[in-house]
């Protein structure tokens, strides 16, 4: 039983979750505190901070503690995978079908029409990453880390991995 | 040995993927466009303007495809379990054991060092992708003109990306077939 709630807990934030993580989150509280109160609100903040502090999507780290907590390892995967299949099944049938006619000028065209619109949902997400930049640690530190990486990865062609490696490392350190 | 690609790919994605599922997007370009070369700029922009259309994460959207493309149902979990499963670990771990970890001053130290390099990787990926709209058959003033037009849609009329991109998406594939002009000019496009 526990398991259909944990699927369910987690189903409707994959499904009405647009947008990823920040659409997610209240869905998520409103299921796990509101509705099945495996927990309060302060856990759940608590929560939410731990995942922040981690890479990778905020919605799967939440899918699989909570999961974790209420059932073990399998609940873990139930909610993984309640978060994560519905719209993946979608994406793999949709872009299957549009792979299919790849060379029709149809899907060329809409390839090329849809491009500007990631650019600019794109952009904004820059735009949001700089903004939380300026505010977590200011202009100065924005401006340098931001400088300095620009040029390792883009002049020096420096692999990512090292970049930010060092930047948490730079984190760790003069950040505190 | 794709399935090992495939692992190593994703699994640097997910323990790279520092602010959530957008700082992804420039990591998995680097190695599925980049490094492995599973596919070209072109797809991987049809499968960022689908996966924005859909709800949920966008990292984990890429992860299942790209894995289910180059490697079948196999690829496809074993993407995702390496996007996923470092992450989560860590997370049960650290809750678990460690609970006063995050309030720990250099863990907020450590995320919040990685925002401005994500935010010059998904600033670069944008320009790219401007240059190549400008450079394909649409060319550099209609470019302009669909960039405002989608900016001013999305962020001061609100309108939702997925409208707007299933609206393209209809309005691309519905429109009758090409005119016969359009098919030279398809053929024209500069690779």
């Amino acid at each position: 039983m526990i398991f259909f709630q944990i699927f369910l807990a987690f189903f409707i934030p994959g499904i009405l979750g647009y947008g990823g993580g920040p659409a997610s989150i209240p869905l998520i509280e409103n299921e796990v505190v509101d509705r099945y109160d495996w927990m309060t609100v302060n856990e759940f903040s608590e929560v939410l901070a731990m995942g922040n502090a981690l890479p990778g999507p905020i919605a799967t780290k939440m899918a699989g503690y909570i999961g974790y907590s209420e059932g073990g390892i399998l609940g873990a995967v139930v909610g993984v995978f309640a978060t994560v299949a519905p719209s993946l099944i979608l994406m793999i049938t949709l872009l299957g079908l549009l792979m299919k006619f790849k060379d029709s000028p149809r899907v060329k065209r809409l390839t090329i029409v849809v491009r500007p619109v990631i650019a600019v949902l794109m952009g904004v997400m820059t735009y949001d990453f700089v903004f939380s930049s300026y505010e977590g640690i200011g202009v100065t530190q924005t401006i340098l880390i931001g400088g300095i990486s620009f040029v390792l990865m883009e002049k020096w062609k420096i692999h990512p991995a090292y970049v930010i490696a060092s930047a948490l490392v730079y984190g760790a350190l003069v950040l505190v | 040995m794709k399935q090992r690609d495939l692992f190593l790919a994703f699994f640097r994605v997910g323990i790279l993927g520092y602010g959530g599922g957008p700082s992804s997007i420039p990591l998995v370009h680097k190695e599925v466009v980049d490094k492995y070369k599973w596919m070209d700029a072109d797809e991987f922009g049809d499968i960022l303007a689908l996966g924005n259309a859909l709800p949920g994460p966008i990292a984990t959207k890429m992860a299942g495809y790209i894995g289910f493309r180059v490697g079948g149902v196999l690829g496809m979990v074993n993407a995702l379990c390496a996007t996923m499963i470092p992450t989560i670990i860590l997370m049960i771990f650290l809750l678990t054991a460690l609970n006063s970890y995050k309030d720990q001053p250099w863990v907020k130290g450590m995320a919040e060092a990685v925002v401005p390099v994500v935010a010059v990787m998904l600033g670069v990926l944008t320009w790219d992708f401007i240059k190549k709209s400008g450079k394909s058959k649409l060319g550099w003033t209609w470019t302009g003109v669909s960039l405002i037009a989608s900016l001013v849609l999305l962020q001061f009329l609100h309108v939702h990306p997925a409208i707007l991109i299933l609206i393209l998406l209809v309005g691309a594939l519905v429109k009758k077939d090409s005119s016969p002009s359009e098919q030279k000019q398809m053929g024209g496009e500069r690779k």
